[in-house]
């Protein structure tokens, strides 16, 4: 299979500080690739970086070949490419729900609004939301919000997606219905890249695992092995925050 | 309780003329404090520290000087010091425009420092370049915040023009005790009822437009 995003070297600083140091890593078209790691380890960055949120000190990302970041003054034409869903709840406040799903595929694609509107109820229908799409987002829970946001993602046909801790603020008994979806779309042989804390789930969808810590990349392999089988001390470490044992 | 001399002679149209004389001034600077209030709350968003400074000297002018000091330094002491003649009416307009733009200028910053960062970069993220984020995202809901408060504004000002009487402006708290003065024999009483009459008029000119921003407030909350 063909690589459909390739990170080379990069490099990112915030002043003096740095927060990744020469990450380089090659997706595959339809690969999940899970990013896990403690908290500050730089993940959450480390997506930003690639759809060009974060400026970057050197390295390079390439979609399809061509670089997105550094910004070659075109990287809104990539961004629509890149789809991202964030840790809180970003919904536009002031627009019901099939409206947020509509304004970026007719003001940034140009697209027709009658066959906007379609495929925005179409996806809103396979999350279970059709109910909700003339309410607002303050009208819906948590758990209904980031899958309208994952919506919002996919209705601008992204070629790859990004997760950043989409379930981390929300209640726990929301968690599920939000990782439903993702797992769905892994399912549908979506390119993804997740960050995420609920290790369940990575083992679950992952096809390939990558372990960060202090802005390395420390391990890159399949999940069965780094969740059974961890090469590195640091990984184990890692592992062992989540278990509880008397 | 001296109610009757509102009913003699014109006495009541002279209210209504005095309050729509009051109506006029807070309008006219409301709408000067709107205008000039966003162009420098959005100044103040920049962060550059020499807008910043000025603009907090402004603000704390503002804020510590009564307007009625304000009226009169531009109604009396400007005229002296520049020799342009300004008109009462002209002074009245400056000053509460003066104290309109800096409380505007500081609820714009406070509704655009209210957005969350994460609006601006979920909208980056779906491909918006800067402009169209501040056309579909950003600037619909800075003015969802913002005219609630700015209608609280004008309510203020109307109830502040009470004070231009002071510089010789005949409005319907100065045609009030005209009317009191005029029937001091016939009427002693009058005081109660005429100013219970304004009152009225007062609470008439402003409750509907409160009762409005309370309306869009509801409407509009997040």
């Amino acid at each position: 299979m063909d690589e459909i995003l390739k990170i080379e070297h990069l490099n990112k600083k915030f002043d003096d500080l740095t927060v990744l140091e020469d990450i380089s890593l090659e997706v595959k078209k339809g690969e999940v690739v899970v990013v896990v790691g403690p908290s500050g380890c730089g993940k959450s960055t480390f997506l930003r970086c690639i759809n060009g949120l974060e400026t970057i000190q050197d390295g390079k990302i390439l979609l399809d070949g061509e670089t997105v970041n550094p910004p070659l003054g075109n990287i809104k034409n990539y961004r629509e490419k890149i789809g991202m869903v964030f840790q809180s709840y970003d919904l536009f406040p002031h627009k019901t729900i099939i409206e947020n799903l509509m304004l970026a595929p007719l003001k940034v694609q140009k697209r027709n609004k009658v066959e906007v509107r379609k495929e925005a109820e179409e996806l809103l229908e396979k999350v279970g939301l059709s109910s909700k799409k003339d309410n607002y987002p303050r009208q819906l829970s948590g758990g209904q919000k980031q899958r309208v946001a994952i919506v919002r993602a996919l209705i601008m046909h992204p070629e790859v997606l990004l997760f950043d801790e989409v379930t981390a603020a929300l209640d726990p008994e929301m968690v599920r219905e939000v990782l439903d979806v993702i797992m769905e779309l892994a399912r549908q042989n979506r390119t993804m890249l997740i960050v995420t804390h609920e290790m369940a789930f990575a083992k679950a969808v992952a096809d390939r695992v990558i372990f960060m810590d202090g802005g390395v990349i420390v391990e890159d392999t399949d999940p069965k092995s780094f969740f059974e089988n961890p090469a590195t001390e640091r990984a184990k470490k890692f592992l062992s925050t989540f278990e509880y044992n008397e | 309780m001296g109610i009757e001399v509102i009913f003699k002679g014109r006495n009541l149209i002279r209210l209504m003329e005095g309050l729509l004389v009051a109506m006029k001034i807070s309008l006219l600077s409301v709408v000067i404090s709107i205008v000039l209030g966003i162009i420098l709350g959005m100044l103040m968003t920049l962060k550059k520290p020499g807008i910043t400074f000025i603009s907090r000297i402004y603000l704390e002018i503002v804020r510590i000087m009564p307007q009625m000091v304000l009226l009169f330094i531009v109604y009396f002491g400007f005229a002296k010091m520049t020799g342009i003649n300004l008109s009462a009416e002209a002074s009245a307009v400056i000053v509460f425009s003066f104290w309109g733009t800096a409380e505007m200028a500081d609820l714009v910053r406070g509704c655009m420092a209210s957005i969350p960062k994460i609006q601006y970069e979920s909208s980056t993220a779906l491909g918006f370049t800067r402009l169209q984020t501040y056309v579909h995202v950003i600037i619909p809901q800075i003015i969802r915040r913002l005219i609630p408060l700015s209608i609280n504004l004008i309510t203020r000002m109307i109830k502040t023009t009470s004070l231009v009487m002071m510089i010789g402006i005949v409005e319907v708290l100065k045609v009030g005790q005209q009317i009191i003065e005029a029937n001091r024999k016939s009427a002693p009483n009058a005081a109660f009822g005429v100013f219970a009459v304004i009152f009225l008029l007062y609470f008439l000119a402003c409750w509907p437009i409160s009762h409005f921003s309370k309306y869009l407030e509801k409407k509009w909350e997040n």
